[in-house]
């Protein structure tokens, strides 16, 4: 039996009322070892901030056995800045016998989006495993660099531009 | 390795770019999404136990000191796959306005009063039948500032994390017979009126209670498996 799917709608400005967790960036807990974070901004095509987004992040552990609640969730705030504090991601098969670069899937949510749109963290120290990873490949070359985390004073910088100048890539799911 | 997801149809969803609703122009992405194979990382998803849900988070009308004003309604209904199977033992999040139309947010200013007893935010989890169920009081419809004399119809915001990231979904549920449909650009954005008709709830007389609560029922259907065992690609 087939059943009729549901529509997507928009989260709304007032998501923060029923979507953040006290404990939602913290995939790992504070002071796990090994833990990273991942930090960013979320703009618009103004590149401006959006105040009224969520970031959610799902990803593999760091090898087989590890386990943590791997789900991140983090609410914008009001300069349009998320983090999360998560293990390193180890890496996965890919379609075909391939395999994939360590990275995360994330999901962004906010008023004046109908729809999540869906984007990828890979982190630009894997240099090797980026190149063979198929999904980086299915990339355009010259968009594959906003889908890279870089290593700064503060972790992982990871900034998602939703339209505009240097637009993240977003992938159909 | 469990099975790819069924893609979904392109009409399900509203676009990305929908004008009438006129925060999506800076808010949508211009360049072509790019395909993404359902991979492991796409097929699973967080497990979250019943430690993620408290005893009455269920129960919008008990969370406060006293009872909120407004109608108090039931909200139950399934959680299916595109199969017509039950997704089990996962989290239905869900926030609202309170009967006056009011969000309990800092940015919500229009002059309707906040109710001391109502904050607007549940959560549950599915049982082994894929069911869910709230208590709560009916929203009140509210005015926004996309175009003159905006106003949304009443909505109940519902989030669904499935069992998979594939499964992901944000959706909001209305009320049957509501006369603000037809000037609603979001209810609007799903383009086809058959698909849309899906985001409305039914009344119940079986389902409501006597003398405590009237009920609607509303069933959400997220994304079934493909027969195929794993993508090779576009």
């Amino acid at each position: 039996m087939s059943a009729p799917l549901t529509p997507s709608q928009t989260v709304g400005p007032y998501l923060a009322l029923g979507l953040p967790w006290e404990d939602g960036p913290y995939a790992a807990a504070a002071g796990a070892p090994g833990a990273i974070r991942i930090s960013g901004r979320v703009l618009d095509g103004s590149g401006d901030p959006i105040p009224d987004a969520l970031v959610e992040t799902w990803q593999s552990s760091p090898e087989i056995g590890v386990g943590f609640r791997a789900f991140a969730r983090c609410p914008s705030d009001d300069d349009g800045r998320w983090f999360v504090l998560t293990l390193r991601p180890g890496p996965v098969p890919g379609p075909a016998g391939t395999t994939q670069a360590p990275h995360l899937d994330v999901s962004v949510f906010a008023r004046g989006m109908l729809h999540r749109v869906v984007t990828r963290i890979y982190f630009a120290d894997e240099a090797d495993a980026n190149a063979t990873d198929p999904v980086l490949a299915s990339v355009p070359p010259d968009r594959r660099e906003t889908l890279l985390a870089r290593l700064g004073n503060d972790g992982h910088r990871f900034d998602i531009r939703i339209q505009g100048l240097d637009e993240t890539v977003f992938f159909d799911v | 390795m469990p099975d790819a997801f069924r893609r979904d149809d392109r009409d399900v969803h509203p676009p990305l770019d929908s004008p009438p609703y006129k925060s999506t122009a800076l808010r949508h992405p211009k360049q072509p999404l790019v395909y993404l194979p359902h991979t492991i990382t796409e097929v699973t998803g967080p497990a979250l136990g019943p430690a993620r849900v408290g005893e009455l988070d269920h129960d919008l009308t008990r969370q406060h000191a006293g009872e909120p004003l407004g109608e108090r309604i039931t909200i139950s209904g399934r959680l299916l796959d595109g199969d017509g199977r039950p997704i089990r033992d996962a989290l239905v999040e869900v926030w609202q306005p309170n009967a006056a139309g009011r969000y309990r947010h800092r940015w919500d200013r229009w002059p309707a009063p906040i109710d001391p007893n109502f904050s607007g935010a549940g959560r549950c989890l599915t049982d082994t039948e894929g069911r869910y169920s709230f208590v709560t009081v009916k929203p009140g419809p509210y005015p926004w500032g996309n175009h003159p004399n905006a106003w949304r119809p009443a909505h109940i915001h519902f989030s669904l994390l499935g069992t998979a990231f594939a499964q992901r979904l944000v959706t909001q549920m209305y009320f049957p017979g509501d006369p603000l449909f037809p000037y609603d650009p979001i209810f609007n954005s799903v383009r086809d009126p058959d698909v849309r008709e899906r985001l409305i709830s039914s009344f119940s007389i079986e389902s409501s209670r006597e003398s405590w609560a009237l009920a609607y029922v509303w069933d959400i259907v997220l994304r079934g498996r493909d027969e195929t065992p794993m993508e090779a690609g576009p």
